[in-house]
């Protein structure tokens, strides 16, 4: 358990440095929080009612005093309020998280159920043509910036079926769940599609590189049937790096797809984010930056939880 | 030399090299302003002409040459990809060694801030740092470049452990080779290959959020043309111009695609474990 | 009526022209039931090719079957031709016919299954066992390989076990379904000297106890000697010679196959030593290096916070004098710790305490000099692959101090000259030579320096057997020449024989036996020296059973502050003398 022990203990760790650098950064934003609070209203204040209120909201403290009273506030849940919202932050945060996490879920599912039996299937037929079609497809999924394939979608339905994608006021899933899904079905494609050309390369090299190693053998020699090494022996070892990469790239959709999100008019968390960083509502900015690095920690410590139940030699190895 | 020719043999490093031949040549031009037209100069009585002979691809809203503002884009695209890999890759070799050979304390120093950095979504991280900084072009750069040097660190630091436990780096330790020579003639040396792929790769990935950042507004400002920006320009006009659309979504994608072709191709040639696998 | 098995004009070809790209060309054989054939031959000779086509594994790592047939009669008595046979039929054959054993136990089972699981499997593939029923049958499997506590051990995955278990595992998994011929390629080849004797010792006794044919691939002509009754030489893809294992032995028709016997190394129990021994002729001189009371130990962290919890002792006091001109061999296997002392001598692990002094030699006016130099095992890996000679060569020059001058450059040219190779080496790179040239590079460049000492760590250890013995002989030939005092660290007996003036046996990082090579080799006095000489395998020794002992190497981890008592020794010659066992 050497591994889990020093992987858990790095965690809060890291946490504190994620934490003071969303802090800091947010300082470091030119002109004071006042004027950012107030906007031109800033300009009608007294010296005195400034210096008032700078005292009211701490800031006439040095940073790390007011980085000492933000990390009191985050354990108790309180991440200050928003401006634009005027609520509580975590509020609006968790508000729009549901959406986020169903879109990231749903291109997941697309990306693993297309991009592994067709990374399997590349990688049992190498060098066949089907295999240089695989691969095209997936090449071409890699590159294509998702908010290019959104266009494209939009532009394929609306000039050739003369539909447009379901925009209008979003459902959520437990209101309508079929109207739901059909809101966000080409997001989550939108999604997918790159997702899954990652799962299908990944996959077929991972099963290649396994497929030549001498354990594969020894289950030939055995008299293991193809169909058998494929699924039993090389499938266990080959899903490793399949794992680490779906892992990593859920973990960024958590964070919103903002592009994709902006252009399909869904209100998650991508674009929660960049309209609070449009806005100058900083308490958002760095509540919701904090919760989603966060949340990509979270899913990274899954991934290597995923890991060590995969692969016994991480189990007792030093690295 | 030798390499040069392998890559010309394989067949996707003979495609993903001569379209990224053909994008720097395009992107030089757009930069001297070689240009079918002014990327600028906005044309009233000719605002959204269908592609034709004189506009090969069509005007936008304004009046101005698509053509030549996509090619003035990719000179715009290009820039901000290699300032910012050319940071990204020194910053995380000079990381990356450093944590693989002081080891220890530095290593564990410098990759736990690394950690600190890839916990943010490369996306997110970049909007951060544009809401610290504000939007432009030197912002982007910026950006795309602190969101890839762990990724580099990382690239570099990996190899160069199991290249200070190798052999050579042992007999060095024998003769007693100072430490900037085995850094720089044995790990360094070795890692050549490793980072040229990762540079590739590293490049198609800049182009993507150099695009992504302007379509968002972030990135590159108008009036200066950048597809990003020319493709969240054509949203609202895309049934009735959808050339707006196709050019720049086209070339982006093709360009992003030829340096993925080229780095699979590098993997392939330079890689030789790689290679083992295929042969 | 054909014997069991009957290889006909076997041809095997690789890539996308098989034809033009053969590397069995026309090998044929014969194999009774209950026989055993070794088929011996160096690397490049297509021995595993040969092997590896008999059960159409072949097909998979790229390799077609250009020509000639192989002919299995089967179970049933039919015959049938595996050339011509389809994958559904090969995967009846395989596991259930013919068994196959290989050369890395550590990575040939599956890393993230059980070992019980992957033996099950062969069960219910061609037994149709499921459940209780095929646990058990896996755990008689363990039992009959002679694995201890086989019941636990089912649950073992494979990175819990050592590479002899592996092997065993390996083995009971091949013939778990009781195939009638089962493959060996090499399946000692990575393993401890001793431990290579109880897997050898294994496979005689359950090819008595089972009947089944055996082929036995090596390329060590020593071990057949045990084990075949049939002997096939290959070399460059064709059988030269083929026989019954006495008239192959003693009287070898090819002179490829006397090559094989008589230039290389056997190990001859003392009787092959050097005659020019230098310990009397200079008992006042200064030793070119002496290590006092040298200790290694390696920190043990574990538990929550990383605490040091004990101690590896990987070397536990270890002392020696080395003569100018003299090799003194040390003996050992792995995790005996003689690489360590190795690498401590020379600086890349830090001695937890102990003295090591050596006398530099003097250096001519403006030549840089460094008295100790090491020679690495792997020839692949102690070359920077980006360098050329040249850089290679001015390396440990640059690295003294010294600077790359028209003598430099002419001491490379006479250097590369000496060792053997060509002249216009220079601007070449380490890929360009074989692994011998490239050992005679790493010779070359640790002469650079002028040393009086030069360390060989398994120098000769990874090459083919008679690039071995090249290399060996130019060895020799520097040490005269040049006065040179080696550190010669090995596992192998027969090549220590050759090169040793003097024998120290390391076992758990201490010597237990030390002194002149005759003596310690043909008069073992400590029970482990014994042990290691007795599993040599040499061609004299013809179905002799070997002693089966499962014994295991003892942990090298001891608890904090544990010091080892201090050594009685008993002396038996003038110069050769043994720990005292208790």
């Amino acid at each position: 358990m050497n591994y889990l022990m020093r992987r858990l203990a790095t965690f809060p760790l890291v946490l504190l440095g994620v934490s003071i650098v969303v802090f800091l950064a947010i300082r470091m934003v030119p002109g004071d929080s006042i004027t950012a609070m107030l906007g031109t209203e800033a300009g009608l204040l007294t010296p005195q009612q400034r210096d008032a209120l700078a005292a009211y909201f701490g800031i006439d403290q040095p940073w790390f005093i007011q980085y000492w009273r933000w990390l009191l506030g985050l354990f108790q849940g309180n991440l200050g309020i928003s401006s634009t919202y005027g609520r509580p932050v975590l509020d609006v945060i968790l508000e729009h998280f549901p959406l986020t996490l169903e879109l990231a879920l749903l291109s997941m599912v697309i990306a693993l159920l297309v991009g592994m039996p067709a990374g399997i299937f590349a990688a049992t037929h190498n060098e066949k043509l089907s295999d240089l079609g695989v691969r095209v497809v997936a090449m071409i999924g890699q590159s294509t910036p998702n908010f290019v394939l959104a266009l494209l979608i939009i532009y394929t339905l609306s000039a050739g079926f003369g539909v447009l994608p379901a925009m209008g006021e979003f459902s959520p899933l437990w209101q309508d769940p079929l109207r739901n899904l059909g809101q966000l079905l080409l997001p989550a494609i939108t999604l997918g599609f790159a997702f899954a050309a990652s799962v299908t390369r990944i996959s077929r090299s991972a099963m290649l590189d396994v497929l030549s190693d001498d354990y594969v053998r020894t289950a030939r020699s055995k008299g293991v049937s193809a169909r058998g090494v494929i699924w039993r022996h090389a499938l266990p070892n080959a899903l490793i790096p399949v794992v680490t990469l779906s892992g990593i790239e859920f973990g960024y959709l958590l964070g919103g797809a903002v592009i994709v999100e902006q252009i399909y008019a869904l209100p998650g968390l991508g674009r929660m984010v960049l309209d609070a960083i449009l806005q100058r509502d900083y308490a958002l900015v760095q509540g919701s930056v904090l919760f989603i690095a966060f949340n990509f920690m979270i899913v990274n410590l899954l991934v290597d939880l995923a890991y060590v139940a995969l692969d016994p030699r991480i189990r007792l190895s030093e690295h | 030399m030798a390499t040069l020719r392998a890559i010309f043999a394989h067949p996707s490093g003979r495609i993903g090299g001569a379209i990224v031949a053909l994008y720097l040549l395009l992107a030089v031009l757009g930069m001297l302003g070689l240009t079918p037209h002014n990327p600028l100069t906005q044309h009233r009585v000719e605002r959204l002409h269908a592609p034709d002979s004189t506009y090969w691809m069509g005007t936008d809203l304004f009046g101005r040459d698509v053509a030549s503002r996509l090619m003035t884009g990719i000179g715009q695209s290009f820039i901000v990809a290699f300032f910012s890999v050319a940071v990204a890759t020194l910053a995380g070799t000079v990381l990356g060694l450093a944590a693989a050979w002081f080891g220890r304390r530095w290593d564990g120093l410098v990759m736990r801030i690394m950690d600190v950095v890839l916990a943010f979504p490369a996306i997110l991280l970049a909007l951060l740092i544009v809401a610290v900084a504000g939007p432009g072009t030197s912002t982007s750069v910026i950006a795309i470049a602190i969101v890839y040097t762990p990724i580099f660190t990382r690239v570099v630091r990996g190899p160069a452990l199991s290249l200070k436990a190798r052999e050579f780096v042992d007999a060095a330790r024998t003769f007693g080779s100072s430490a900037g020579y085995i850094v720089t003639r044995h790990l360094l040396l070795n890692l050549v290959a490793p980072l040229t792929v990762q540079v590739t790769l590293a490049l198609a990935w800049a182009l993507l959020t150099e695009a992504g950042l302007s379509f968002l507004g972030l990135g590159t400002q108008p009036p200066a043309a950048s597809l990003g920006l020319m493709l969240s320009d054509s949203r609202n006009l895309m049934e009735t111009a959808p050339w707006l659309m196709i050019f720049p979504g086209v070339a982006i994608m093709i360009g992003i695609l030829g340096f993925n072709l080229l780095g699979d191709a590098l993997r392939d040639v330079l890689d030789p474990k790689m290679r083992r696998s295929i042969a | 009526m054909i014997s069991l098995l009957s290889v006909s004009g076997l041809r095997v070809g690789f890539g996308r022209n098989p034809q033009a790209n053969e590397v069995v060309r026309g090998v044929s054989f014969d194999l009774a039931d209950g026989e055993t054939l070794a088929i011996v031959g160096e690397s490049g000779s297509g021995k595993s090719v040969t092997a590896l086509s008999i059960n159409r594994l072949v097909d998979y790592g790229g390799g077609r079957i250009t020509g000639g047939s192989i002919k299995l009669r089967r179970a049933d008595g039919s015959t049938f031709d595996l050339t011509a046979a389809a994958e559904p039929q090969l995967t009846k054959i395989r596991g259930g016919e013919i068994g196959m054993i290989f050369q890395e136990p550590m990575t040939s089972l599956n890393p993230v299954l059980t070992i019980g699981w992957q033996i099950e499997e062969s069960f219910r593939l061609h037994r149709g066992l499921t459940g209780r029923r095929a646990t058990a049958a896996a755990k008689d499997a363990l039992d009959r390989v002679r694995i201890p506590d086989a019941a636990r051990r089912l649950k073992y995955t494979p990175n819990q076990l050592s590479g002899g278990m592996l092997q065993r595992v390996m083995i009971a998994m091949a013939i778990a379904c009781n195939p009638r011929l089962l493959i060996a390629d090499e399946p000692t080849t990575a393993l401890d000297v001793t431990v290579q004797a109880q897997i050898m010792a294994l496979l005689a006794e359950l090819k008595q106890e089972t009947g089944m044919s055996m082929i036995f691939i090596t390329h060590d002509i020593g071990l057949v000697a045990g084990i075949a009754d049939k002997v096939m030489v290959m070399q460059g893809g064709e059988a030269v010679e083929q026989g019954a294992l006495n008239q192959i032995l003693d009287d070898p028709q090819h002179p490829y196959t006397r090559h094989l016997l008589h230039a290389v190394p056997h190990f001859a129990g003392g009787g092959a030593t050097r005659r020019d021994a230098q310990r009397e002729k200079q008992k006042a001189a200064e030793p070119a290096l002496k290590v006092d009371g040298l200790v290694v130990r390696f920190p043990v962290k574990g538990g929550f916070l990383s605490r040091t919890s004990g101690a590896v002792h990987a070397v536990d006091g270890v002392d020696f004098e080395l003569m100018p001109g003299e090799t003194l061999a040390v003996v050992g296997e792995s995790g005996s710790g003689k690489s360590t002392t190795a690498r401590a001598i020379l600086g890349l692990v830090r001695s937890t305490r102990g003295t090591i002094s050596a006398s530099a030699r003097k250096a001519a006016a403006g030549q840089s000099a460094l008295p100790v130099q090491m020679v690495f095992q792997n020839p692949y890996g102690s070359l920077n692959p980006r360098l050329t000679v040249e850089n290679l060569l001015a390396e440990p020059v640059i690295a003294t101090g010294g600077r790359i001058t028209a003598e430099t450059r002419a001491k490379m040219a006479a250097l590369l000259k000496r060792v053997g190779l060509p002249e216009n080496s220079l601007q070449r790179y380490p890929h360009e030579f074989s692994g011998g040239q490239r050992q005679r590079l790493c010779i070359a460049r640790a002469l650079m320096l002028n040393p009086s000492v030069i360390v060989l760590d398994e120098a000769v250890s990874a090459l083919d057997v008679s690039v071995q013995a090249r290399v060996l002989k130019l060895l020799i030939e520097l040490q005269r020449e040049f006065g040179l005092a080696y550190l010669f660290i090995s596992h192998d007996m027969a090549v220590v024989e050759r090169i040793a003036h003097r024998i120290a046996v390391i076992y758990a990082g201490q010597i237990v036996e030390i002194g002149d090579a005759r003596s310690v080799l043909s008069e073992p006095k400590h029970s482990y020296t014994k042990q290691l000489i007795a599993a040599v395998p040499t061609i004299d020794r013809r179905h002799e059973r070997f002693e089966l002992d499962t014994r295991q190497v003892p942990s090298l981890v001891r608890p904090l502050g544990f010091e080892p008592g201090p050594a009685n020794w008993q002396q038996f010659g003038p110069d050769h003398r043994a720990r005292v066992e208790v």
